[in-house]
């Protein structure tokens, strides 16, 4: 097979040396293989240093000191908020919001726009591949609120049911919160006509971005998005900080988030005045280092390039699609390799995915085993669990290959 | 051929001599790891000395549960409610004989949850029954 490399411009040899973890060996002789990475991903020294750096020469609080420390400290936290807004296609930061994930960020929308604007018997429209973090958020308004929650099936071949969606856009729903990349399934969602649609029929638009804005081009104001989530840590950024970007109206029209300082212009005993965009979302000392972190991460991802970065894994994704089902006994769920991303989820007849991540794991193979938090999506294809592989721009094929002999032996060991 | 997945576990994995339902039973308990969707269900029959005289467990997991409910189930056979009450964690650990990180372990102790619940009589299983 030809190597995929070949194909495109990213150099994976030169990405591999970014990354100190993929050196570590599990224990003697035995390399990481890490296939993981929709869950979180590896980190490149730059971010790392990035951290690093900014404990040992600069910390110091935001935003308010006025002394070089607490000034570099500001302006790094606010040239990461610039950065993303530019990463996303937004020339506007302050619609860049800094939160904790892509869980804070829908639940920041959720209970803030949603408890302002949705009444009894609003119906808001998600889809059956959510990840639980875009599920629970609108289940618990819901039950606050009288809500009706509708879902856009999954077809048989892992995609949406545009179909279906369009009579549910007959309803009028208030908004539409779906997911860019199923973190399942790999599939990647129409979303530029999804919310196109929900536009059309009066509704929000909010994408679930975490495993899309990582992987692809996302521009935020080309889908004409009115929010989209996501985290730092499953893009080569840190764990802690995540992002929530949403249009200027309709954060100026939203009431708070958490309160406390930061956020407000004024406080008086008995009330305050909230502060300006994004601040009014971030409510106390926030994640400051994480920014820096993320920062680095956004300028790590454009200098290697989000569209060399998207063919490589497609390359690499249809050669790992073609390698796991030649193995007897494996299924891999989702749509074909057109409309997906890196991610596999797949069963062996007769062995739990806990068994495969075990054997797994003594050739320094990491994948992931459960419900990857999308039981419903689980129940819908009759499982109770999947293993899932999942790429990165720095997975190679020999890769795959490990995985797979991996999994014969797997075969082996319970004898099927 | 692996150090971890041992002949015993893969023999009782395979080929469980406790697996089934008892329908009617003296005491029946189900529950579920929500970690990973592994499911057991254990139901007993005792009898009018008060022994233990049938035990099967049903549901679906990985080998590592799976085996656990099979031969924690070969040693409740016998024994009272009491005795139950009080079989430790080390008990099954060591009878499994393997080294297991926090995620595994939870597959492993679920059979014992499971049982101890059934046998206290409890409404819903908590992991302080498996903690010692
Ligand atoms: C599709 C999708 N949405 C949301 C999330 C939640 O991300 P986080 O746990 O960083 O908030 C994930 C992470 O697993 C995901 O894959």
């Amino acid at each position: 097979m030809e190597p995929v490399s070949s194909l495109t411009s990213l150099d994976v040899e030169r990405v591999r040396e970014d990354f100190p973890i993929l050196q570590r060996e599990i224990r003697p002789g035995v390399p990481l293989v890490y296939l993981d990475s929709a869950a979180t991903s590896q980190k490149p020294a730059s971010v790392i240093e990035s951290i690093d750096s900014y404990y040992a020469r600069t910390n110091a609080n935001i935003h308010r000191g006025i002394h070089t420390l607490a000034e570099e400290a500001t302006a790094g936290y606010e040239a990461a908020r610039a950065k993303v807004a530019k990463f996303i296609g937004i020339s506007n930061a302050r619609q860049v919001i800094f939160t904790r994930n892509a869980t804070e960020s829908i639940n920041l929308v959720a209970q803030t726009w949603g408890r302002a604007n949705l009444h009894s018997g609003d119906l808001v429209i998600l889809t059956e591949m959510e990840h639980h973090s875009n599920l629970v958020p609108w289940q618990m308004l819901a039950s606050e609120k009288g809500l009706r929650l509708e879902f856009i099936p999954v077809t048989d071949e892992g995609l949406l049911d545009l179909e279906v969606y369009q009579t549910l856009l007959a309803q009028g729903p208030r908004l539409v919160a779906f997911t860019h990349m199923s973190n399942v399934l790999g599939t990647i969602t129409p979303a530029k006509e999804i919310i196109r649609l929900a536009h059309q029929s009066g509704a929000l638009a909010l994408v679930d971005g975490a495993q899309s804005v990582p992987h692809f081009p996302v521009n935020a104001a080309d889908l004409d998005a009115d929010f989209l989530a996501f985290s730092a840590h499953k893009m080569c950024g840190p764990t802690g900080i995540g992002v929530l970007f949403g249009k200027e109206a309709l954060l100026e029209a939203m009431p708070p988030f958490l309160g406390g300082g930061d956020m407000i212009r004024k406080v008086f005993l008995r009330s305050f005045t909230p502060n300006e965009l994004p601040h009014k979302f971030e409510a106390g000392t926030p994640a400051i280092a994480e920014a820096f972190g993320l920062g680095a991460a956004v300028d790590y991802l454009t200098s290697r390039g989000m569209e060399p970065i998207a063919s490589y894994e497609h390359g690499l994704t249809e050669y790992a699609l073609d390698r796991l089902e030649e193995v007897p006994g494996v299924h891999v769920y989702g749509p074909p390799a057109q409309n997906r991303g890196g991610v596999l989820s797949f069963t062996m007849d007769g062995i739990h995915p806990h068994d495969v991540s075990q054997v797994l794991d003594r050739y320094g193979v990491a994948i992931r085993a459960g419900h990857h938090c999308a039981m419903p999506l689980h129940e819908k294809l009759g499982l109770a669990a999947t293993s899932r592989a999942s790429l990165y721009l720095y997975n190679r094929t020999d890769e795959i290959d490990r995985l797979v002999e991996a999994l014969y032996t797997v075969k082996k060991i319970f004898g099927s | 051929m692996d150090d971890f997945y041992r002949e015993l576990i893969i023999e009782h994995y395979k080929n469980p001599s406790h697996k089934g339902e008892l329908n009617p039973n003296d005491i029946t308990f189900e529950d579920e790891n929500p970690l990973c969707g592994d499911q057991i269900r254990i139901d007993l029959r005792v009898g009018a000395d008060g022994k233990i005289t049938e035990a099967v467990f049903s549901g679906h997991g990985c080998a590592i549960s799976q085996a656990s409910a099979d031969l924690l189930l070969d040693e409740v056979v016998g024994k009272t409610l009491e005795e139950v009450k009080t079989i430790g964690k080390n008990e099954i650990l060591n009878v499994l004989g393997i080294e297991l990180g926090p995620v595994r372990l939870k597959c492993a102790l679920l059979p014992l949850k499971v049982l101890k619940a059934g046998a206290y009589g409890l409404k819903q299983a908590s992991d302080s029954l498996v903690e010692e």
